[in-house]
């Protein structure tokens, strides 16, 4: 039992992360990121070809991989997402260039990496054992890493000046243009650093599962299920829809071993039944 | 009297328009020897279909990305149907819509009441969800899918062979291609009708304000159900088809990026347009097939394209054409 509680800790932590990127942009932006899984798989090749290739320490690695992303995420929300919005009649006309980004990624990736899977060699080696508990050493770093991450990102929102501009922007985009909030450039931050998440949390994971360049899509799909839990554009929701997730994807890989791979498709028909009761998640906000 | 004859020409249009398909297609593709057209063509039409079926549920003002999942199940029923219980091919086919449109409903009533955002991601869960189920129902056959499902046999009425057995036709990809045809016809010319009619323009209501119309007394709850029904019947229509002409049906046969396609078809053609759908379809798949000669670089092309697309014309394809035709 507590095995199950430990890795679910260990998989809410890394979803959390993801899953709070991609709110971050809906927040903002009101754009759904169906290119979010790109992005972590992305960042998830810098690392590897940093520290794994080029063989330089791994924090390097990890920083190049969020820089790279950042830069890549403040690119398509100039000249992308922001002139479709301006042009389109229809808001939904930017889930389309988001799926038109997430192939193009997909496309570039398989180009400069290829299709195999690709690891690297352990940060540290060695495995945490005592009585109840078994956990590999590297596990338990990236885990804490990103539950520190989380909290940094927490901290960020709430005290520094571009955070509380962001949250002004997500409560009220005009209102918070009419007091001087200067909309487009916090609109570019908002979606780099929401990039710069699934980038880290990309290279955080190539240590631990190795990465391929068609793993962007589940990704995508796992970090919408974590949003939609949560409540899309909270995010203290998409907190909580990553260690929920991580929790009962511990949990059914425990109990229903014996039934086959079942593990999803009895997390989506809960997620069914808890969406019919609450529609926007645990603390979302409603759409329109 | 010019509302009749728009409407005329309307009419002559669309007729031409289908003697074109059914009769100079062919004649040109026998003509150039290309019969591996007949393949591409047959599927744009049946993609089309369901495609039309998202279109619905846009009309409706619901981004729905989980059209594979009725397509997978339309797929499996027809199988199954054929398979199992020997059932003529044309039995299944609205068989497996309605099938689809029932278990539409039963999910729909649940989550038609998100929007947005919530109810474009739930959709896309389900396209998943349907994949999971087939892997893991026994009567599906897993991850080996099911294969070998005989061609569509004949009907005949008092002794009037109306379709001819598909085995013992001569060609039958024409034939697969005429059915298709005729069907994406069908579909098209119901979903004129259907915009076109009161269910049409209170649909248009429910897209502009669903509490403004539920104010006025529209019943948002039923006609948000039967308009999902309805694109679920396409889908699994379509669905149904595409596992006959090929033969075989797989767990990812549809996919997410299935889904996700059909929800580009819309977009791409122009969701303001009945004959959207069918445009986008057309201009997707023959685009990405002509890529084809690019290699690896298909997809890359592809792409750059679809975003160039779609800063240029945000508005889908049909706005060049038909620029005053969408009141404000």
């Amino acid at each position: 039992m507590e095995q199950v509680i430990a890795n679910g800790l260990y998989l809410g932590a890394q979803y959390a992360l993801i899953a709070l990127g991609l709110t971050l942009i809906f927040a903002l932006m009101n754009v759904l990121n169906f290119a979010h899984g790109q992005m972590y798989v992305l960042g998830g090749f810098v690392t590897y070809t940093i520290y794994g290739q080029l063989k330089l320490p791994f924090v390097v690695a990890l920083i190049c991989s969020g820089v790279t992303l950042a830069i890549i995420g403040a690119l398509m929300e100039k000249f992308l997402f922001r002139t479709v919005i301006r042009r389109s009649k229809r808001e939904e006309s930017t889930m389309l260039l988001a799926a038109a980004t997430a192939f193009f990624l997909d496309a570039v990736m398989l180009l400069l990496f290829g299709e195999k899977q690709r690891g690297v060699p352990k940060i540290i080696s060695g495995v945490f054992i005592s009585e109840r508990v078994i956990l590999p050493y590297d596990r338990i770093l990236v885990g804490v890493v990103a539950i520190l991450m989380i909290a940094a990102f927490m901290v960020f929102m709430q005290y520094s000046r571009p955070g509380r501009a962001m949250r002004a922007l997500a409560q009220d985009r005009v209102a918070a243009q009419l007091m001087g909030v200067k909309v487009e450039r916090y609109s570019m931050i908002g979606f780099a650093l929401g990039a710069m998440l699934a980038g880290v949390v990309g290279g955080l994971l190539v240590s631990i599962t190795g990465v391929n360049s068609g793993i962007g899509g589940p990704i995508s799909i796992k970090a919408f299920l974590m949003v939609m839990i949560g409540g899309a554009g909270v995010v203290g929701g998409a907190i909580a829809g990553g260690f929920i997730l991580g929790m009962m994807e511990s949990v059914g890989l425990a109990t229903l071993r014996e039934y086959g791979d079942i593990t999803y498709l009895a997390i989506f028909a809960l997620l069914m039944i808890f969406l019919s009761i609450r529609p926007h998640g645990l603390m979302g906000k409603p759409w329109g | 009297m010019r509302k009749t004859q728009t409407a005329t020409v309307r009419t002559v249009s669309a007729a031409i328009f289908l003697l074109v398909l059914l009769v100079a297609v062919p004649l040109l593709i026998n003509a150039t020897g290309r019969s591996d057209l007949y393949y591409t063509l047959t599927s744009v039409a049946l993609l089309s279909i369901i495609s039309a079926g998202v279109w619905i549920t846009f009309y409706i003002g619901r981004i729905n990305i989980g059209q594979g999942a009725y397509a997978l199940a339309g797929g499996y029923v027809s199988a199954i149907l054929v398979m199992n219980y020997g059932m003529s091919f044309w039995q299944t086919l609205p068989l497996a819509g309605l099938f689809c449109a029932a278990a539409s409903v039963l999910i729909g009533l649940p989550i038609l009441r998100l929007r947005g955002v919530y109810f474009a991601m739930v959709s896309l869960v389900l396209t998943e969800v349907a994949r999971l189920l087939a892997l893991a129902l026994p009567i599906t056959n897993g991850a080996s899918g099911i294969v070998s499902i005989p061609l569509p046999t004949g009907i005949s009425l008092f002794g009037l062979t109306l379709v001819p057995d598909f085995a013992t036709v001569a060609n039958p990809r024409l034939a697969f291609y005429i059915a298709a045809v005729l069907l994406m016809a069908l579909c098209f010319l119901g979903l004129y009708r259907l915009a076109h009619s009161r269910i049409g323009q209170l649909c248009q209501s429910l897209q502009q304000n669903e509490e403004l119309a539920s104010s006025i007394g529209v019943n948002i709850a039923y006609l948000r159900v039967i308009a999902y029904a309805i694109s679920s019947f396409l889908g699994g229509v379509g669905g149904a088809m595409f596992a006959s002409i090929s033969q075989s049906i797989y767990p990812s046969s549809f996919t997410v990026a299935d889904s996700v396609n059909f929800m580009l078809n819309c977009f791409l053609g122009g969701l303001g347009y009945v004959l959207g759908p069918m445009l986008g379809t057309f201009v997707l798949y023959f685009g990405w097939d002509l890529l084809f000669q690019t290699g690896q670089f298909q997809l890359l092309i592809f792409s750059t394209v679809l975003i160039l697309l779609m800063l240029v014309l945000p508005n889908g394809l049909l706005s060049l054409a038909l620029p005053r035709k969408r009141g404000k």
